[in-house]
């Protein structure tokens, strides 16, 4: 690593989904705010040993299945009652039963979509580089090994004592990585 | 152990039966006592006009109601081994004991049948095949064949729920996962003779109430109303025996959540099969499908439909929606009391129209008549608990639900 890089933070591993929830409640006790926990699977009760909040993404999805459904509903008023009106099978011009499924269905789309790009948003994805990558060691990460990395840019992060801590909840290794995040 | 976050549950022998002194182990006792009187007000209440076609009808629609649950509860059964669940093991039993209620149904189905001239008069009365339409439907609606079915009906549902409840008892005592495999064996064939009988139960005792229309989808509206209420009342079971202290560190607000998930889902399945019916008629608008709704849409009916769309879908797919809803006792409960409140509407909006083509009525003998049946549904599902362990005690996936916890979302 080149000695301008700036140092990213410091990263952790554990050998055991176990250990990593007792460390990671640790950390969240410490007080730290940027850091992280990794892991090759879904380890249960990760959120609270983390002390995530609730996602705001069921908001957004809501909201985004209610613009859909209104959007669907108010473009067939125009199109069927508006700007090309027709009267179909001795119905009134704007027959709101008919119009459902597809008010239905813009709805789901909607909220679907919503979901999806605000699931890409909130995890500031697409990231092609992580500066973690830049440990041989992290490459376990999609195998059998958990890690925790604490960002330098964590307002209470001294390196020192951050490495002592992980050290102390029972990381097998912990090591520097440098990068710009 | 030193674990601090995931606790190792396990039963005690105290989880494993209702103390004594419990409201549900008192159930039997009051319930019955509740559905006797009840159903003699019914009748006592009932006006004397028409054959006392007012006791009649509310009889017939508190009997649909109450065994909606039960058949509800019998179809959860059989979807819990049919997909090899595991979350649900520990709430499997209270559905299995609320499904063993059948043969109170039966006794119920008995007395109706002294009433079945008076109910559906409109094709068993004499002189009702002139009409052409009728006799062409002849060959499935006659009485021998309405009461062979019946009887199909209740042989199969006691035969399941019983042959279920059975195998999952005696796993208790012997552990024996060969039940369990029987059981998921057995499921599939019991899931598909349940969706044939409950169909072509609502087609007989709810549809052919008016014997001219007809609509396919009828069958599938009425198990989807079974599953919310079923669901609903489920809910309530679990909060009220935990606020009691009965079964407080077994079933948690992860095993409730998931109820309350599954009821929501259903809640919509309602809606989506409730308006697929309304639509294709509404579309179609040929006058012996719109019949239906037509005596639907006057006289207060029309209040009885809207209230109808807006209680069972708008309030409780706004209310149940967020996550933190389906996790707090009192707002879950709530909404699972709407919805038995709401799919009793419903209910009685199914069967009365027919018989109040005027207009909206309810009656004494309405309420005495629900308020006696479900005493001695209550007196069945409160026997039922006492007879065997709360919990499946030895099912292969017990573990797997006493430690269930759901993703965070």
């Amino acid at each position: 690593m080149a000695g301008e890089n700036k140092l990213y933070g410091v990263l952790a591993e554990f050998e055991s989904p176990k250990d990593l929830l007792h460390a990671c409640e640790k950390v969240r006790e410490a007080g730290y705010q940027k850091w992280d926990a990794y892991s090759p699977f879904p380890v249960h009760g990760i959120e609270a040993a983390m002390g995530q909040k609730p996602s705001p993404l069921g908001w957004m999805s809501f909201i985004g299945a209610i613009t859909g459904a209104s959007l669907g509903m108010l473009m067939q008023w125009w199109m069927s009652a508006v700007d090309y009106p027709l009267v179909i099978s001795g119905k009134p011009l704007f027959s709101w039963p008919a119009f459902i499924p597809i008010t239905f269905e813009l709805g789901v789309l909607f909220g679907a979509l919503t979901a999806f790009l605000g699931m890409l948003l909130l995890n500031g994805l697409p990231r092609p580089y992580n500066p973690l990558f830049s440990s041989e060691r992290f490459a376990r990460v999609t195998d059998d090994r958990f890690f925790i990395a604490i960002e330098a840019a964590d307002p209470k992060f001294r390196t020192a004592e951050a490495k002592d801590l992980l050290t102390k909840l029972g990381a097998t290794h912990v090591e520097l990585v440098e990068g710009q995040a | 152990m030193s674990e601090s976050h995931s606790h190792a549950r396990e039963l005690t022998p105290g989880d494993l039966r209702l103390p004594e002194s419990s409201l549900f182990a008192r159930l039997p006792a009051i319930g019955g006592v509740i559905g006797l009187v009840g159903l003699g007000a019914a009748f006592g209440l009932s006006s004397a006009d028409h054959h006392r076609i007012d006791f009649w009808m509310s009889l017939l629609t508190a009997f649909m109601y109450f065994l909606s649950i039960a058949l509800g509860a019998m179809f959860f059964v059989a979807l819990q081994h049919l997909t090899r669940a595991g979350w649900s093991v520990v709430i499997r039993r209270l559905a299995e004991n609320m499904s063993m209620s059948f043969p109170v149904f039966l006794a119920l189905f008995v007395v109706i049948t002294l009433g079945s001239g008076h109910i559906w008069h409109h094709w068993m009365a004499e002189g009702a095949m002139n009409d052409p339409v009728l006799k062409a439907k002849e060959a499935y609606l006659n009485k021998p064949f309405f009461f062979i079915r019946a009887a199909c009906y209740f042989a199969f549902w006691l035969w399941a729920s019983w042959f279920m409840t059975k195998r999952s008892a005696s796993q208790d005592e012997s552990g024996d996962v060969s039940h369990t495999r029987v059981l998921q064996k057995w499921s599939g064939p019991i899931v598909v003779g349940y969706g044939l009988t409950q169909t072509f139960a609502a087609f007989d005792w709810l549809m052919s109430l008016d014997p001219h229309w007809f609509s396919t989808i009828f069958g599938v509206y009425y198990f989807s109303g079974s599953v919310v209420a079923f669901l609903a009342f489920m809910n309530l079971v679990i909060i009220i025996m935990r606020k009691g202290g009965i079964l407080g560190h077994v079933v948690t607000t992860e095993h409730q959540h998931d109820t309350g998930k599954l009821m929501f889902g259903f809640t919509v399945f309602w809606t989506y099969i409730a308006f697929s019916q309304f639509f294709l008629i509404w579309y179609a608008n040929l006058p012996e499908e719109t019949i239906w709704f037509d005596h639907r849409m006057h006289g207060g009916w029309d209040k009885v439909s809207i209230a109808l769309a807006i209680g069972h879908f708008v309030v409780p797919f706004l209310f149940l929606l967020p996550r933190p809803v389906k996790r707090n006792d009192f707002l879950l409960g709530l909404g699972s009391f709407w919805l038995l409140v709401i799919h009793f509407v419903d209910i009685y909006w199914l069967a009365m129209p027919p018989h109040y083509v005027d207009g909206l009525k309810i009656t004494a003998s309405n309420v005495a008549a629900f308020v006696g049946v479900g005493g001695l549904f209550l007196a069945a599902f409160g026997w039922n608990l006492r007879q065997r362990n709360l919990v499946p005690a030895k099912d292969p996936r017990l573990a797997e639900s006493l430690h269930f916890q759901n993703n965070w979302g």
